[in-house]
């Protein structure tokens, strides 16, 4: 990664006006401080970092950017001149450019007509000019799609290259990504990185959001810090250009935890540094508890089935799914918890055909789903963390007899999760919507790894949480496979899964594109380069 | 309409009270303004209303008989939303039934006991408006469509069925006017205390009070509530969806059609052709309004069919049309959403 | 047998075929817009009464059908306004405020026709005719399809003119964006809520001037609750065409056919019960889902109010 690293300084940008100068941003959510007297400068031709946890604030910093939120207070400047951006498309109009976090084009428009989206209605589609202006960006960004393809057909990686023509559509001026290596692979953020590069060297105000050290390193001439909605510090390029990694690491660290040693956990967990921490004690003697035999499920439109799949899972063992996001993985979960049918194949527990079994019968053989959408699927938001603690249980003793509901042992047994489990909610009464992304994630986590569980399915388990609950949910994983429990874990942070796993198959379009052990066997070779590999498709 | 937690929040007692107090205001005041503006006293109206639909004996006893099928409908209503089912086909789930009802009990009352006649016609009109709903739930359990659409188009269809059978099937030749045989006022539900209100109120504040208890107090409530909350996390949590969609659909339209039955063999002892008092999307909104509590369903429901009932009795004595109370019921739900939605963005702001 | 295939029995079914369907066609036209846009329109079946309502008024006071038309458009869209500002600006149930004023509007106008007219029904005289040149002297479909009022060959017009715009400007795009992916929309800079408002407008137009035809032409007259439905059935079609005008216009037709079907056989001395008969085109609805219902699409966003951020 670090050979991207070039050093394209533009020194009379450094000495010009910034291209966006922020003061004392603040914005206050109910409950929340979410960003406290930021104040920022962007400069042109250079790749500004921004750096912190989920929460940080840094979502909230963009959505001001993009027109999106408005601030309570604070001042912008667009090129020396304070300006208020009350929508998208006066943020368009000012030469900013945003690419979020998820993909927001229209899967059933193709690229070219995603691109004239935004245009006056009253005036008629140029196609002609369209085109022109979509191969020169083409060329800008070095990069080649097929401008009639529907979008929903596109990988993502070229879905986030349509966003980033659309970003610098209007002009060539400041460019904001937002957490745009979430959905790559290794490869893909490299390319990435040569585009911003290639995007900082015309002039181009990039602003590049992560909470990757290592992408930080790697791509920022200018890294700045936030954390709890404050800016706590930031490196400016000639100290960063002094530093080797491990130095600027250390500064970070410092910066976001005031000291390195008292923080260790987070610190580790925001290095990112992938080390298989477990030591793997299962007997490939051992009979599988869970088995996949070449099963496949009927996608809908939009969505990734599974083809032909094929795994085994042993006691205490843990199994990475590796894979871009949308490669079936939902598929593969759902179609493991019972909620979806299989259209092909068998899936069996403790040897026994498990295939036509619903989700009540596979629980009952001690299987559970931790979903990955937990206000979505996993819990019923208005409802009250008591009940939602039960949600896979109504109509079963000893919460209800004959049908009736026992209140007063549902709210019992949630006192009682709450204490063991450190659940920060005002009561066992209120509703689960109301408790942050950790505390759901620990009801879950409760609800689903009871005493009777043996296979555990995880979906992304720490996915938009932060640091201190990733590393609760990551202990609590290391633990249950210590106790014996099989693990799926399925998961889009590489470094979770080099942690975590003992094997890792990685899914590309449906198919198990290959499996890896985890450390790899042979020295030398790199494992992140290999699941790379087959995350694109590419044998390994 | 926001989903209402199985378990009230405490300390909203005022603010419940302002939620469903202020859109009937809003209702009245902007009503009355409707009738200001056609040269119309409202208040000489309301005045009216309460006094022929509360006030006076007679009045009163019209307006609770009244209450019985609305309440039926009201229950049958609850079980729906609850499930996040939109049945708006109770019109021709109760017109269906009503003449089930209308065409068994005559001809059963003869030779069987008044007690087995009224229960089979009930049970009648119970399983013929869980008929009728059979196909808008297939259709949503099996393929998703919306129920909103083809509720409605069967009741629509039912509408016009029942007037068929009302005309061409279940004639009484006796008459000029086309209608079924009639019940006879002896073998019709009981009176209450020598007054003119039958049983039927009974049986319908019953079954109000007994949903109220399933949907609080059962696992198969709970179950219809998470459906109703969160259809994907009842997927999730491996719940039977189809059934459990076809099941409600069954049970509300069932209950619309007990309505019938009531109304039936409870007051009019007949139907006549083209008869429809089309009660179904009027209960709507005085559902949303209790938010599907079963005690408060039973409470609007009553000041409803007081308005009804003096309403029926202002537009021959005052002129204003019974339609006018259409326009009150839309102008309700219409607050009702204002204030619902009012008092979410308050909450909301101050970060509750 | 003979009288079923007789020319005046066919002129007359298809005659009433077109008379009953314009309304479908207009209503099921404007329906589709607004799903397009993302906006399930339940309320559509008060905009078109309303449009009934006011373009019988104004016709009726003015003497002209043309004013009458263009004021049941703008009584559709008065209803819509109030849907749009509720259901698309300050992202209230969509459901609940259609339904809300559907009832509203159903009493409104009822009382209003009241007291204007008490219980008389006043009739518009015979709608003028534009017979086109030449088209019309063809046996049976000529007196049958091409003697009608021109807001009937405007009507038609519009389907190829709402294909056009769907596919080929600007205004479909955004459309298609709208219902299909809200959040992509805003972020290309155009407003989700201006773009979903105008659709419902549109929707409360084409609404409004169904039941102006309705009233004006089809009946001559106004009846409280004359939509009986017609709006409901719009839907349907609007959600059977999956986003094509050209589907709105033949399941319009075929439903006007079944419409059709009383006069028609009235004409040839076929004593049908109208109750048999207006059963038909519910009936025809639920066959058509049942045969159908899996291959009806509707925009992934549709129903769902769009709020900025709120993800």
């Amino acid at each position: 990664m670090t050979e991207v690293r070039q050093q394209v300084m533009n020194d009379s940008s450094a000495s010009a006006v910034p291209a966006i100068s922020l003061t004392g941003i603040t914005k206050r959510f109910p409950g929340v401080l979410a960003n406290d007297a930021i104040s920022l400068d962007l400069n042109a031709g250079e790749i500004h970092v921004l750096l912190g946890e989920n929460g940080a604030g840094k979502s909230t910093l963009i959505a001001i950017l993009a027109g999106m939120q408005q601030p309570d207070s604070g001042e912008i400047r667009v090129r020396g001149r304070p300006v208020r951006i009350g929508s998208p498309r006066e943020s368009l109009a000012l030469g900013i450019g945003t690419v979020f976090q998820h993909v927001l084009l229209v899967p059933s428009l193709t690229v070219l007509e995603n691109l004239m989206l935004g245009r006056s209605w009253w005036r008629p589609l140029d196609r002609r000019a369209t085109l022109a202006r979509f191969q020169e960006l083409s060329r800008t960004l070095g990069v080649t799609i097929d401008p009639d393809a529907p979008v929903g057909r596109l990988g993502l990686g070229q879905q986030q290259q349509v966003e980033i023509m659309r970003a610098l559509w209007r002009g060539e001026g400041v460019l904001i990504l937002d957490e745009p290596t979430s959905m790559l692979t290794p490869q893909g953020v490299e390319d990435l990185g040569r585009v911003m590069r290639r995007l900082a060297s015309q002039g181009i105000a990039v602003i590049f959001i992560t909470h990757k050290l290592r992408e930080a390193y790697a791509f920022g001439d200018r890294i700045s810090v936030l954390r709890l909605g404050r800016k706590v510090g930031e490196l400016p390029p000639e100290r960063l250009r002094a530093m080797d990694e491990a130095a600027a690491t250390h500064e970070v660290v410092r910066l976001m935890f005031g000291t390195v040693e008292g923080h260790r956990g987070d610190s580790e967990t925001l290095l990112a540094r992938g080390r298989h921490r477990r030591k793997g004690r299962v007997d490939p003697a051992t009979p599988p508890v869970l088995t996949l035999r070449n099963v496949s499920t009927h996608a809908a439109s939009g969505e990734c089935g599974l083809t032909d799949v094929s795994l085994e899972l042993r006691p205490g063992e843990v199994l990475g799914i590796a894979g871009i996001d949308g490669n079936g993985q939902k598929h593969l979960a759902e179609v493991l918890a019972g909620q979806r049918p299989a259209s092909a194949g068998r899936i069996e527990i403790d040897g026994r055909d498990a295939t036509r079994e619903d989700v009540g019968q596979r629980r009952e053989h001690g299987l559970s789903y931790i979903t990955d959408e937990r206000l979505g699927e996993g819990t019923v938001g208005p409802f009250s963390v008591a009940t939602n603690l039960v949600l896979k249980e109504i109509g079963q003793p000893p919460y209800w007899r004959h049908g009736i509901t026992l209140w007063q042992r549902i709210n019992e047994l949630a006192r009682r999760t709450i204490r063991q489990h450190d659940v920060r909610t005002p009561s066992e009464r209120t509703p689960i919507a109301k408790l942050s992304g950790g505390n759901v994630q620990k009801v879950l986590l409760a609800r689903e790894l009871g005493h009777a569980t043996r296979i555990a399915v995880f979906n992304k388990p720490t996915y938009g949480l932060d640091l201190q609950n990733i590393r609760l949910a990551r202990r609590r994983i290391a633990e249950g496979a210590a106790a014996g429990l099989a693990t799926l874990l399925i998961s889009t942070e590489l470094d979770e899964l080099l942690e975590l796993s003992d094997r890792i198959a990685v899914m590309y379009r449906g198919r198990i594109a290959g499996i890896v052990e985890n450390p790899v066997a042979e020295t030398g070779s790199d494992i992140e380069l290999t699941l790379g590999r087959l995350m694109t498709g590419a044998a390994a | 309409m926001s989903v209402i937690a199985e378990s009230p929040p405490r300390g909203a007692w005022l603010g419940g009270v302002a939620r469903i107090a202020l859109p009937v205001l809003l209702a009245l005041v902007v009503g009355g303004l409707i009738l200001l503006a056609l040269e119309k006293n409202p208040l000489e109206y309301y005045a009216f209303v309460v006094e022929r639909g509360l006030l006076s004996w007679a009045g009163l006893q019209e307006s609770i008989t009244r209450s019985a099928p609305l309440l039926l409908i009201a229950a049958g209503l609850i079980v729906a939303f609850r499930a996040g089912i939109w049945n708006l086909g109770v019109d021709g789930q109760f017109l269906l039934s009503a003449v089930a009802a209308a065409a068994l009990a005559p001809a059963l009352a003869p030779v069987l006991p008044d007690w087995l006649t009224l229960t089979l016609s009930c049970l009648l009109a119970f399983a013929i408006g869980a008929l009728w709903s059979v196909v808008p739930a297939l259709l949503k359990a099996r393929f998703g469509i919306n129920e909103i659409i083809t509720s409605l188009m069967m009741s629509f269809l039912g509408i016009s069925f029942a007037n068929v059978l009302v005309k061409l099937v279940f004639r009484d030749p006796g008459t000029t006017v086309p209608q079924t045989l009639t019940l006879p006022v002896e073998d019709r539900l009981a009176r209450l205390f020598g007054s003119t209100v039958n049983c039927g109120v009974i049986i319908a504040v019953l079954a109000v009070l007994l949903v109220h208890l399933m949907m609080t107090r059962t696992a198969f409530g709970l179950k219809l509530q998470v459906v109703g909350a969160n259809p994907r996390a009842a997927v999730h949590a491996g719940l039977p969806v189809g059934r459990l969609t076809v099941a409600t659909f069954a049970l509300s339209a069932g209950l619309a059609g007990l309505a019938g039955a009531v109304e039936v063999v409870g007051v009019l002892g007949t139907i006549r052709a083209d008869w429809n008092p089309a009660y179904g999307l009027l209960v709507v909104p005085l559902v949303f309004l209790a938010r599907f509590n079963g005690p408060a369903v039973i409470a609007f429901v009553f000041c409803f069919a007081v308005l009804q009932i003096g309403g029926e009795s202002a537009a021959r004595r005052l002129g204003v049309p019974h339609f006018y109370v259409l326009v009150l019921v839309g102008l309700l739900l219409l607050f009702l959403a204002v204030v619902e939605y009012l008092d979410h963005r308050r909450r909301a702001s101050r970060g509750a | 047998m003979d009288a079923f295939l007789s020319q005046t029995f066919l002129t007359a079914l298809i005659f009433g075929a077109v008379t009953a369907g314009v309304p479908l066609l207009l209503a099921g036209l404007g329906e589709q817009i607004s799903e397009k846009a993302g906006v399930l329109n339940i309320g559509i079946e008060g905009m078109m009464l309303m449009g009934a309502y006011v373009g019988f008024v104004v016709a009726f006071e003015s003497g002209s059908f043309w004013l009458g038309f263009i004021g049941g458009a703008g009584g559709g869209m008065a209803v819509a306004l109030i849907m749009a500002l509720l259901c698309v600006r300050l992202a209230m149930n969509q459901i609940v405020i259609g339904i809300a004023l559907t009832l509203g509007v159903e009493g409104l106008t009822a009382l209003l026709h009241h007291f204007q007219f008490a219980r008389s029904y006043p009739r518009l005289d015979a709608v003028p005719v534009l017979a086109l040149p030449g088209l019309d002297g063809i046996p049976v479909l000529g007196p049958a399809l091409f003697q009608h009022h021109p807001l009937v060959y405007l009507g038609v017009l519009l389907v190829p003119l709402l294909g056009w715009l769907y596919r080929q400007s600007a205004v479909g795009l955004n459309l298609e964006a709208a219902g299909n992916s809200p959040a992509a929309l805003d972020a290309s800079g155009v407003s989700v809520v201006q773009t979903r408002s105008a659709a419902v407008l549109a929707t409360g137009a084409l609404a409004g001037l169904g039941g102006a035809y309705m009233a004006e032409v089809g009946a001559g007259l106004f009846i409280p609750f004359m939509t009986g439905g017609a709006g409901f059935i719009a839907i349907v079609l609007a959600m059977l065409a999956r986003g094509r005008p050209l589907w709105v216009l033949l399941g319009a037709l075929l439903f006007g056919v079944s419409l059709a079907l009383t006069t028609a056989l009235q004409v040839t001395g076929v004593d049908v019960p109208t109750d048999v008969v207006q059963m038909l085109p519910f009936a025809m609805v639920i066959l058509v889902l049942v045969l159908f219902a899996r291959h009806s699409v509707l925009p992934p966003a549709l129903g769902l109010p769009y709020i900025r951020g709120d993800r």
